[in-house]
């Protein structure tokens, strides 16, 4: 991941945009690693989906505590796989868990918005 | 659905201006893996957006496994995919092709005289072909040394040539300088055909002319060829002459700065860049791509309108239809949150690209991607290529993933 912190970030493009109210809100927020938001799963959805079962997993409905798992154990080696070690090594713990919950998300909710 | 067209072709939208708003009008141009998933992404976003899909065929044809098609191992049908599904998410699908974009009043025009006002641009208008780039490589010279780079009509024309070809035929496939379309499609590609020579035209031979002196999975390509096919494949790096400098349709000689190759089947994949209507709204600049923003897509010569897919300068992330999806949702969630007023997230990007070299032979190139000064960085550490050793079970699989993939992302987009 890269060095740089929320902070920064996030009031860079703020008063990129000319957005100072938000800029001076999210000054606010101690200085963490990049923050996950639903939309880091989006992309898990190019393999992982209905038209997949059989192969690749569906992983809508089970348990969001088993992607972590999985995700984990592929990112140390400890779980062999063909891909998914290659991508797992791109995620933090935080992240991780924020893309298992919205990854599990129940059939039926696949088409609802990604945000609020 | 009325669609905005009968009214804006009949010149009487009453606001040119549609203001950023909740139920605000975005116009994504192109109907290919980038735009036809961002339509469908915006679709589900918040804001309650219309979305209108702009787009000239009624059928989309999809370059991911044209190769296969091409080797004589699957059929055309199987490329084939409609915009039904996409219409019935509420999505305005108009059969059309933008001819003009003003990115000051917010109007695309249409060839047939028609306009459209847009909040928000989303422009995935794929590639071109740069035809005049490889002196004697026009339009006319196409249809007899097919590229076969954008899929129909050219990627059967290239296996009906395959097909009359005789036994003991040179095949030759000419590779284009990086960036392009599928940095891995040309070795696939020559992969997929040594397999049909193999086995139905043994004493063949096929010479991959490169414009570089390196490719995408280059040592499982190399490796796989050596023991798949001996000696059948040999590639001709730029350093060794693989460049071309000219071509002559009449012979089907391919020239480069070392000699002339005359070749019984020739596959020329010419140099490309981004389609014209990026060039016609302004967003490509002299490389011939679309420099954007990483957080939003956003062009970066014109506010208001988003570019992804192949035609956008994406940074580590390449010109594949994984990665044009990926880019398409993200791009959804950054426009429906500009539109709305709010910061957009910055996104996290996942590409992974599958190669056939044998129907049963996959190996692929993954990679996880975010914004770093101010472009799409690669994730250090995350990404890569498959094992060089591994077992035949191994690359079973990974064909096996291929075809999932395939399956799950045109069923998430046009199913
Ligand atoms: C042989 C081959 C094999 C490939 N294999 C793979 C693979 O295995 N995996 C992978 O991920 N990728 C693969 N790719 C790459 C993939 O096809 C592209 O990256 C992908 O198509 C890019 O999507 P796009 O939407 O940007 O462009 P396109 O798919 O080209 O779609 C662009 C659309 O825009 C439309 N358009 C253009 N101009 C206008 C206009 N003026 N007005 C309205 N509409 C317009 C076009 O008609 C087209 O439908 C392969 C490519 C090739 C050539």
């Amino acid at each position: 991941m890269s060095g740089r912190t929320h902070r920064t970030g996030v009031a860079a493009r703020a008063s990129r945009r000319g957005l100072a109210v938000a800029a001076l809100l999210w000054a606010a927020v101690p200085a963490l690693a990049r923050t996950a938001h639903p939309g880091d799963a989006a992309a898990c959805g190019g393999c992982h989906a209905p038209a997949s079962a059989g192969e690749v997993p569906d992983l809508r409905g089970r348990p969001p505590a088993e992607v972590v798992a999985a995700m984990r154990a592929f990112r140390s080696g400890e779980r062999p796989a063909t891909v998914m070690d290659r991508i797992a090594k791109g995620y933090s713990d935080e992240e991780i868990r924020a893309i298992a919950a919205w990854v599990t998300a129940p059939p039926g909710e696949a088409e609802r918005p990604t945000q609020p | 659905m009325l669609s905005g067209l009968a009214a804006a072709g009949a010149g009487v939208l009453a606001a040119p201006h549609v203001r950023a708003q909740a139920g605000a009008r975005i116009v994504v141009v192109g109907g290919g893996f980038a735009g036809a998933s961002c339509a469908r992404a915006l679709g589900r976003e918040a804001g309650n957006l219309a979305v209108t899909l702009v787009e000239p065929n009624a059928r989309y044809t999809a370059c991911p496994f044209s190769n296969a098609v091409i080797a004589g191992l699957r059929e055309m049908d199987g490329q084939n995919f409609g915009y039904e599904a996409l219409r019935r998410t509420g999505v305005d699908v108009v059969t059309a092709r933008v001819v003009a974009v003003d990115a000051e009043t917010r109007r695309v025009r249409l060839e047939d005289g028609a306009s459209l006002d847009y909040a928000r641009l989303v422009l995935a208008p794929g590639i071109d072909l740069d035809l005049g780039a490889i002196p004697g490589y026009d339009a006319a010279a196409a249809a007899v040394l097919p590229h076969a780079w954008k899929a129909g009509e050219q990627t059967l024309l290239l296996r009906r040539q395959l097909e009359a070809m005789a036994d003991g035929g040179l095949v030759v496939i000419a590779a284009p300088a990086n960036p392009f379309r599928c940095p891995p499609g040309p070795y696939e590609r020559a992969s997929l055909i040594a397999y049909y020579l193999k086995a139905r035209k043994p004493r063949s031979k096929l010479i991959i002319l490169d414009a570089k002196d390196a490719f995408s999975k280059q040592r499982l390509f190399e490796a796989a060829w050596t023991e798949l096919y001996g000696g059948l494949i040999e590639w001709v790096p730029l350093s060794g002459g693989g460049r071309l400098t000219a071509v002559d349709a009449a012979t089907r000689t391919l020239t480069t700065e070392f000699g002339s190759h005359r070749a019984a089947v020739a596959n020329v994949i010419p140099p490309q860049r981004a389609a014209a209507v990026a060039v016609a709204a302004g967003v490509a600049d002299r490389t011939g791509w679309c420099p954007i923003d990483p957080v939003t897509f956003e062009s970066r010569l014109r506010p208001g309108i988003h570019v992804i897919g192949d035609a956008a300068i994406a940074g580590a992330m390449p010109k594949s239809a994984f990665a044009a999806d990926a880019q398409a949702k993200a791009c959804a969630r950054a426009v429906a949150a500009l539109v709305r007023g709010r910061e957009p997230d910055e996104p996290k990007l996942i590409n992974t690209c599958y190669s056939l070299v044998a129907p049963d032979y996959g190996i692929s190139i993954a990679g996880v991607y975010q914004p770093r000064g101010g472009l799409l960085a690669e994730v250090e550490g995350a990404g890569g290529v498959s094992p060089i050793k591994a077992p035949p079970s191994f690359r079973a699989v990974e064909a096996t993933y291929a075809m999932a993939w395939f399956r799950t992302i045109t069923d998430g987009i046009f199913g």
